[in-house]
């Protein structure tokens, strides 16, 4: 089933055309990957779908992203609302300068002003659980998110996102800054949490795309070369420059 | 872009070519000791077949070490695993003119049954869709592989000629022609089976060449 219909999206940075005609959809509840040269229009194409874009000047979009049956590019989106139920992680992971808990509980207390403790040590839990951190920090939530290691940073970013309980997972590069035991623990949570969860990652690490995701889509210079289930990308794919790409032959 | 890989992969193809090309001798001797019923050559391909059998291991480590260390994606993926089937495909028909060779050693000091006709003409098919397999590899040449894949219906009628000949006018006929007939009649299915392994390699070529997969699946040949 389709989560995510990107039709005929256009985007400009003032004058340069960063996205040209893309046409995707993405898979509810799979993984898909977006792979391709730094400047492709990758980590662009990820930020429309929550509009993240709309905080650069000067961007201009034309086309459909449909999430649930609503184009969320239409003026009068919440993009609040949008925002809690497309999330997105970042390549550096960014904990505020709270404590765990705070960290976990700042969307549930933004969006619906909880101060029922007993829901919000609930939702702590669950979402520490969810990202397989419960049981390492349970007696530190009190501490401080910063002195955490990268891993349990970058893991402590997708449990503030999953308390707010999105739909979609936007994650832009999250293991360059992870050594590889930590990638592999971050891939191993992705595959847990596509069970209930759309998942859209940005990676410039083929090796991670092509272990991770159901769906890959190449994109170069704008455009959405080629989109197709991940194994018939990384064995079989259809577009010379898709080939060249990942066989290391382009540049 | 020439990448350092690529030197690799030319380093894996001049070995594939090297296996290959003592797999093709090794078959081309077996059927010389056999018309000539020469002991002495026959032994020599038992003997080769342990330097093909070295080869065989140290390409196949080598595919293992490039898959480890490039860990390659789309028409590099292709080749290396085409690469380490055609390999195996080649030892195993290497393996098969070495029976050959075994049976002539059985046959060398009988009178012959009959005179060779057919079994020449059946390897003669099987050295050409080996020589052209391997060819098809190494120029990725997929519409070689497909010639190669279509003439293995030649080969098993050839055998199944030699086979009822064999049968109908020796075997059946009387009963102690058989340590000179079984002999001839595992030489056939052994060519025969030669024949199968090529059709094998021309069918990894095509899906190393085109991406689409054609073994058990004739109607997609064409």
């Amino acid at each position: 089933m389709v989560k995510i219909e990107v039709k005929q999206l256009n985007l400009w940075y003032g004058d340069f055309h960063a996205l040209k005609s893309v046409n995707a959809s993405f898979a509810e509840k799979k993984i898909t990957a977006i792979i391709g040269p730094s400047g492709c229009g990758k980590s662009t194409l990820l930020r429309v779908l929550n509009r993240m874009n709309d905080l650069i000047e000067g961007v201009r979009t034309e086309g459909g992203v449909i999430i649930d049956g609503h184009n969320i590019l239409e003026q009068h989106t919440d993009l609040v609302v949008l925002r809690k139920n497309v999330g997105m992680v970042f390549q550096r992971p960014n904990p505020f300068p709270l404590s765990i808990y705070e960290n976990i509980v700042f969307g549930e207390k933004v969006h619906n002003g909880s101060k029922d403790k007993d829901k919000l040590d609930q939702i702590v839990e669950k979402s520490l659980m969810d990202v397989l951190l419960w049981d390492e920090l349970k007696d530190k939530l009190r501490k401080s998110a910063l002195s955490l290691s990268l891993e349990q940073k970058q893991r402590l970013c997708i449990a503030r996102l999953l308390a707010v309980r999105p739909q979609v997972l936007l994650m832009d590069e999250p293991c360059s800054t992870l050594d590889p035991q930590a990638t592999a623990r971050i891939e191993e949570l992705m595959r847990e949490l596509k069970r209930d969860y759309t998942i859209v990652i940005v990676t410039h690490n083929m090796q991670q795309a092509a272990r991770v995701s159901d769906d890959t889509g190449f994109m170069l210079l704008g455009e959405l070369v080629e989109f197709d289930k991940t194994d018939t990308i990384f064995t079989a794919p259809k577009d010379k420059r898709t080939e060249d790409y990942i066989t290391g032959r382009y540049g | 872009m020439e990448r350092h890989f690529d030197e690799e992969l030319k380093e894996l193809n001049k070995e594939v070519l090297k296996i290959g090309a003592l797999t093709e001798e090794a078959i081309f001797k077996s059927i010389e000791a056999l018309k000539n019923r020469d002991k002495v050559s026959a032994q020599e391909v038992i003997k080769t077949d342990t330097r093909i059998d070295e080869l065989e291991l140290a390409i196949d480590e080598h595919c293992i070490d490039l898959i480890a260390r490039y860990q390659p994606l789309a028409s590099d993926l292709r080749f290396i695993t085409t690469g380490m089937k055609l390999n195996a495909e080649l030892e195993r028909i290497a393996d098969l003119a070495v029976d050959i060779c075994q049976r002539v050693m059985e046959l060398a000091d009988k009178p012959l049954l009959k005179p060779l006709i057919d079994i020449p003409k059946l390897s003669a098919i099987a050295q050409k869709m080996v020589h052209d397999s391997i060819d098809a590899f190494v120029k990725k040449d997929a519409c070689l592989a497909k010639m190669v894949v279509l003439s293995d219906s030649q080969a098993d009628e050839l055998r199944n000629r030699v086979q009822d000949e064999l049968i109908n006018d020796y075997l059946s006929r009387d009963v102690k022609s058989a340590t000179r007939a079984v002999p001839l009649l595992l030489i056939a299915r052994h060519l025969e089976r030669i024949c199968d392994h090529a059709t094998n390699i021309a069918e990894d070529v095509i899906y190393m060449v085109e991406a689409r997969v054609v073994k058990h699946h004739p109607e997609k040949l064409k």
